[in-house]
């Protein structure tokens, strides 16, 4: 017997759980729009936390990301991110950024220049709005505070040293020390996360802190792995520095990292309670583009669902998340067949220098949209009235390489919600 | 720094190390010089395929017949670095049915063990193997660990005679006085500082580079016609023997076994710069197009890089340059025509007569230093060191998992290489200086060679050795992105299907999370362009 499928009404269909798919989803609850959300993991957990708007270009650090964005069209025809007037970035970005605050991660707002954040490896980068857990690190940076960098035994791919010997020449005050972290100073292996998770209890905190007083010495200020808590990190953070007695911050780790996490787990869990239909973990299978309407069909274990929608959101991002795929004879968006404009062949896909500041033209390939954000088809045409898209999956973009990444997911979801909004009568 | 030796060895290959292992075997202690570090050639750019000759017997007797003799001699005194898999050589419809039907008398003409076998037997066996197939032939070759021997040649050298080994050596000049070498001029190619080396013979052993350090030395006899060959790695073992296509040499038509992948090749273009030798697309796509017709699985398998060497074919005088018709065999230039009393050269030939190569120019020098010692290499086992065995696949995983020690980290997880390899191939690894680069203690171990091709291990290496003091500067960050541009140019030809989120990832990690894309390869601070 094959029973009938189940099926869910609603406004818009948002597909995909990265950072442009939640942006476009807290938008659509703002303008109380009714939201099915559908995706997988996503890459929403590689990212280091900070949202960068635009970084760099070619190479070269951006100070003024709004002049930067305002030029933008001219070095970069069709960037998403020139598409949109500033007071659209500005808007999406500052009510994203609060959205996620009040949810329990703050985030110090974009401002009108970019700031140098702190990578793992001891080198700087650009960016424009950093999460409160890590912004006394760029502020220590600025003003050169003595600082010492604490890690842990059995921390793998984050070393103190490290950060310190490549910052030296910047950043004199620097040093670095090396504790155990209670109950995880066996030797074995340390996780973020379990670090992360554990800090979540007052008593491992309180243990934590008396081993950081004692190698703080005369530094201001401490910097740590990014582990103060994956559910609560400003309270976690806040009781730390209280503890501790001096401004600490967070610095980004490699994968599995617990910035992405955070954002992650907090959304998922934050947002049905305001109104979101998430269906995480699920992937869907089947599109059917119909006159009035978008279903997505998905399976979960009682069988088959269908998505009804009156407009949907694009939001599956690039190879990583599944939104593209690439073949030895071209790329392909992977669930709808829409046009991905791309170079002519595999040869041209990338640069012989991996590191070439140009990026690589791969980069730039992805989905061809109108001025409302709705994708074309081979005729330049839109290729359903109520289908919109967010994001990475974008053409005329290097997002990683420009530093543009939560600029052009969060300002090209709010675009993408301004239609569906539009269809809506909302 | 100034070096004195009784013999100065030019090229890092298995050649040079050969030649340093046979000399000290003798009694000779020499040096041995690359400019850029072991197996950085064709040494470490072919299919690790030890050959029985077989591929050779159709068309040059003499060469299949020194193959077989080579084979069976490396298998007797280095087992440790060969695995005797057995190859096959199989055709399908539409082969050329003169080929098949004369390979077998070839073998025979140069000695090699060839036995005919059923399609059905071998397509039993071997499940890959097309249904096409129409003939099929066993011969005994196998599969050998060109890294390995390397190592092993250069630590036995050491240990026998004091021999060492100085990667990033470039020769750049000789002083010539009287018909003899008196020095070598060198210089680092890392520090770009000066070094003199003096010895009383020299040997030129530098491969595809053999033309141009020969006339460094003013001699103008040594002309080797560069052919470039592209092999890709496939994530599996597809087959349990070495599988040669049964005929005429071309693109894609051996399929090498080594340990759990495989390796398909070889393209042959004639190329003629060395310095943008890497492994393009378009030859990629040649080999798995020609290899699918062998091994159908091939066309939908998942490859996990692709790299390129260069064979230094000799060319002889009025040959047609077409590489896969120059002679695979090898000579030793005297130079003695040349007005050169103490200078050689070994050019030519292939990974499995490298001994071969390397006894006859240890017999020319060491009949020049008055030394009376016979050859030993024939019969005398290389030993096999414990500590270079780290480039076997699962070694380090064992190694690891015995000791039971939880705060030896895994630092490379595809390959389990803990912290403990890293720090023992940074002490004892031939080769291992004070700032080694990753590339260097890759081409020492597993480290970077599994399915995310170092994107991972590198971050976790470099921070392991910015703790243990071995990087105080930038220039850790510079190496470990000289590391990750190297083994893109391996995985960039073969970017596609699931390779592609990988890469991706790298980019993700590299650029956003490192910012290595923001520095340059001394780990300062880039120059916009």
């Amino acid at each position: 017997m094959n029973p009938e499928p189940r099926r869910i009404t609603t406004d818009v269909a948002i597909v995909g759980t990265g950072l442009a798919g939640f942006a476009a989803a807290v938008f659509c609850l703002d303008r109380g729009i009714a939201a099915v959300q559908l995706g997988h993991a996503g890459a929403l957990t590689y990212t280091t936390g900070y949202f960068d708007l635009l970084g760099y270009d070619r190479g070269r650090s951006i100070d003024d990301p709004w002049r930067a964005l305002a030029d933008l069209g001219a070095t970069w025809p069709g960037h998403p991110l020139a598409r949109l007037p500033r007071s659209t970035i500005e808007q999406a970005f500052r009510r994203f950024a609060e959205a996620i605050g009040d949810l329990g991660i703050a985030y110090v707002p974009p401002g009108a220049t970019n700031v140098r954040a702190l990578l793992p490896t001891g080198l700087a980068k650009t960016t424009s709005s950093i999460p409160r857990t890590m912004a006394a690190g760029a502020a220590a940076l600025a003003e050169k505070k003595r600082t010492v960098i604490v890690d842990f035994i059995g921390l793998v791919g984050f070393s103190a040293k490290e950060f310190v010997t490549n910052f030296a020449a910047d950043w004199p005050g620097l040093s670095s020390a090396h504790i155990g972290f209670p109950d995880l100073d066996g030797g074995a292996e340390a996780y973020p996360e379990v670090m992360a998770r554990a800090l979540e209890v007052r008593a491992t905190r309180e243990r934590l802190a008396a081993r950081i007083r004692a190698v703080v010495g005369d530094a201001d200020c401490v910097g740590l792995p990014a582990v103060l808590g994956v559910h609560a990190p400003d309270r976690v953070h806040a009781a730390m520095e209280e503890l501790v007695g001096v401004p600490i911050f967070e610095i980004p780790t490699m994968p599995p990292a617990v910035p992405g996490l955070r954002l992650r787990e907090l959304l998922e869990q934050a947002m049905p309670a305001r109104g979101l239909r998430l269906v995480s973990q699920h992937k869907a299978t089947r599109v059917d583009l119909r006159p009035d309407r978008i279903d997505f069909g998905y399976r979960d274990n009682f069988g088959e669902v269908v998505i009804e929608a009156r407009t949907a959101i694009l939001a599956t991002g690039r190879f990583l998340s599944g939104g593209l795929v690439a073949e030895r004879s071209g790329l392909r968006e992977t669930l709808i067949g829409l046009p991905v404009e791309q170079p002519a062949g595999r040869g041209d896909w990338h640069r012989d220098d991996c590191f070439d500041v140009r990026g690589h033209p791969i980069n730039r390939s992805g989905v061809v949209v109108d001025d409302d954000f709705r994708p074309l088809d081979h005729d330049g045409v839109p290729v359903h009235p109520g289908l919109f898209a967010a994001g990475a999956i974008l053409a005329g973009q290097d997002w990683v390489r420009q530093r543009c990444g939560a600029g052009l997911a969060i300002a090209t979801a709010w675009r993408a919600v301004d239609g569906v909004a539009r269809m809506s009568g909302r | 720094m100034n070096f004195d030796a009784d013999v100065l060895v030019i090229g890092g290959g298995v050649t040079g190390c050969g030649i340093l292992r046979d000399l000290a075997l003798r009694g000779i202690r020499g040096i041995l010089i690359d400019r850029g570090d072991l197996n950085s050639g064709a040494s470490g750019g072919n299919h690790g395929l030890l050959h029985s000759g077989g591929r050779y017997a159709s068309s040059d007797t003499e060469t299949a017949a020194e193959c077989r003799i080579e084979g069976e001699i490396l298998k007797r005194t280095a087992p440790q670095a060969i695995d005797a898999c057995g190859g096959l050589f199989v055709a399908v419809e539409g082969d050329d049915e003169g080929f098949i039907a004369r390979f077998a008398a070839r073998c025979a003409a140069a000695g090699i063990d060839c036995a005919p076998l059923a399609v059905d037997e071998v397509r039993r066996s071997e499940p890959a193997i097309s249904e096409r197939a129409i003939a099929a032939y066993a011969v005994p070759d196998a599969t050998v660990d060109p890294f390995r021997l390397t190592i092993e040649q250069v630590a036995d050298a050491r240990r026998l005679a004091d021999s060492l080994f100085l990667p990033h050596t470039e020769v750049t000049g000789f002083d010539i006085d009287g018909g003899r070498i008196r020095a070598a001029r060198c210089r680092d190619t890392r520090s770009g500082e000066a070094r003199i080396i003096r010895a009383r013979q020299y040997v030129n052993a530098a491969g595809a580079w053999s033309m141009a350090v020969a006339r460094l030395a003013g001699c103008d006899d040594v002309r080797v016609l560069w052919s470039k060959g592209t092999l890709v790695i496939a994530n599996t073992r597809l087959t349990r023997r070495v599988v040669n296509r049964l005929r005429t040499p071309g693109d894609g038509d051996i399929l090498v076994p080594g340990g759990t992948v495989s390796l398909l090749g070889t393209t042959s273009d004639t190329v003629a710069d060395l310095d943008v030798i890497r492994p393009t697309p378009e030859e990629v796509d040649r080999n798995i197009e020609e290899g699918s017709v062998l091994i159908p699985a091939l066309a939908h398998t998942r490859f996990i890089r692709a790299f390129a060497g260069v064979r230094p074919l000799l060319l002889p005088t009025g040959g047609d340059g077409d590489g896969r018709k120059a002679s695979r065999g090898f000579t030793l230039f005297d130079h003695v025509a040349q007005g050169l009393g103490n200078f050689a050269t070994i050019a030519g030939g292939k990974l499995t007569t490298f001994r071969l190569m390397a006894e006859r120019t240890g017999d020319l020098v060491a009949a020049r230093l008055g030394n009376r010692e016979p050859c030993r290499t024939a019969t005398e086992p290389l030993p096999a060191l414990e500590r270079s065995s780290w480039t076997e696949p699962g070694h380090s995983a064992r190694t690891w998992f015995a000791a039971k020690n939880p705060a030896d980290s895994i630092l490379c997880e595809c390959e389990m290489v803990p912290k403990s390899t890293v720090d023992a191939v940074l002490e004892m690894a031939p080769g291992a200086e004070p700032q080694m680069p990753l590339r260097a203690i890759g081409v020492r171990s597993r480290i970077g060679k599994g399915t995310c091709q170092g994107s991972f291990c590198a971050i976790r290496v470099t921070s392991h050795l910015y703790d243990r003091g071995t990087y105080g500067g930038r220039e850790g960050l510079g190496l470990m992105r000289d590391f990750l541009a190297e083994r893109y140019k391996g995985t960039r030809p073969v970017l596609w299907g699931p390779q592609m989120p990988q890469a991706e990832l790298a980019e993700t990690l590299h650029c956003g999370l490192l910012g290595l894309d923001l520095i340059d390869a001394r780990g300062q601070d880039g120059e916009p362009r």
